[in-house]
């Protein structure tokens, strides 16, 4: 299991976080299982771009000419970001339930108010 | 108000004021240098932001409230994103397509060329890229300050009208 | 009944998941033709060290507009939320 270390490391972090969002009852522990997940996709993007003794795609003093794949850094960067944003909504729309239900269990919130 | 004043003392206050100008500085390192060091606009903005955090928790939310003035955070944001347009819109007036890099290899602002190979960089390089890169930059950084001013907002109690 | 259901949907993806590890090699990635051009022809036509950010900003810029537009929605979404809190000068309900 040692030769393909990142690879076992994605399927146990998305096995617990899928865990974590189809279990939990608190509405913060699941926010918080959806960024876990949002990370072990990003792990597996970055790994497939590895290639064996190359260093970082840049040019500046570079010690030697076998390098990395640039395009999943990339692609990464981007989800990055939108991790960020996903995250910030939902933790606002958090607060707002707060302050109308009284409550964060998931199992008290099931009528509508008002 | 409902939210009990969170200051803190005076010795976190001064170490925030003092450590606030280098993280400010290394940020615009980062961004300024995208192009030639790991870097770029997107992480160099997140430096900023953590600098800017960094005195808002120092010092309570009553008192950051009337210093940091919220008009200047939204010119911020849209006039960073209007830059990073404004730069792909260039190429359309010489009769190339959208995003076309209309400053590399040329001789103005930002055209020296580079031979392939390792060498020392050059800041003078790489076209519309840095450009780009302040662009992206200062708009992460108003955007992450004005989420964290918000969120802060949230947590007071409501006035009855 | 609903138990059953969890532990039969975390199985059949547990089992699915574990085809990436067994599949894929780790080091040896299989088509680089895109990623070859980019990292021999990069430095000339774009004048950059940084290969990264020739390929976010230059070679694929347009996902890097998309993505600068989806952090200004989530702002814009956020202090939408808390509208009535902050300020004042302007009334958010009738």
């Amino acid at each position: 299991m040692f030769w393909n270390l990142p690879y076992f490391t994605v399927v146990i972090l998305t096995f617990i976080a899928i865990l974590i969002i189809l279990t939990k009852k608190n509405l913060v522990k699941i926010l918080l299982g959806i960024n876990i997940l949002e990370s072990a996709v990003n792990l597996l993007i970055i790994s497939i771009g590895y290639r064996e003794g190359g260093v970082a795609p840049i040019f500046t003093l570079a010690p030697s000419m076998t390098m990395v794949l640039p395009t999943p850094q990339a692609l990464v960067l981007t989800s990055i970001v939108i991790g960020v944003a996903t995250s910030a909504l939902l933790l606002s729309f958090t607060m707002v339930i707060y302050r109308k239900y009284g409550t964060v269990d998931v199992e008290k919130m099931k009528e509508l108010r008002e | 108000m409902g939210v009990k004043m969170m200051r803190m003392s005076k010795i976190v206050r001064i170490s925030a004021d003092l450590l606030y100008p280098f993280i400010v500085i290394f940020g615009w390192y980062v961004i300024m240098h995208g192009h030639l060091t790991p870097g770029g606009g997107f992480q160099g903005g997140a430096v900023v932001a953590t600098g800017t955090a960094l005195v808002i928790v120092a010092y309570s939310y009553q008192d950051i409230k009337t210093m940091i003035n919220k008009t200047v955070l939204w010119f911020q944001e849209s006039g960073g994103l209007m830059l990073f347009i404004g730069a792909g819109l260039g190429g359309l007036v010489i009769g190339f397509p959208f995003f076309y890099n209309w400053l590399a290899n040329s001789g103005s602002l930002f055209g020296t060329t580079v031979i392939y190979g390792p060498n020392p960089g050059e800041l003078n390089t790489a076209g519309f890229l840095p450009l780009m890169n302040i662009a992206v930059g200062t708009e992460v950084w108003g955007g992450l300050t004005m989420v964290l001013l918000y969120m802060l907002s949230g947590l007071e109690k409501r006035e009855e009208a | 009944m609903r138990k059953a259901v969890t532990y039969v949907s975390l199985a059949i993806i547990t089992i699915g998941l574990l085809m990436i590890p067994l599949g894929l090699e780790f080091g040896k990635p299989h088509h680089t033709d895109m990623d070859d051009y980019f990292l021999r022809f990069g430095q000339e036509q774009t004048a950059t060290n940084n290969q990264c950010t020739s390929v976010t900003f230059d070679f694929r810029g347009f996902d890097t507009l998309g993505e600068s537009t989806v952090l200004f929605t989530a702002v814009i979404g956020v202090a939408l939320m808390f509208r009535r809190f902050y300020g004042g000068e302007d009334d958010a309900d009738e």
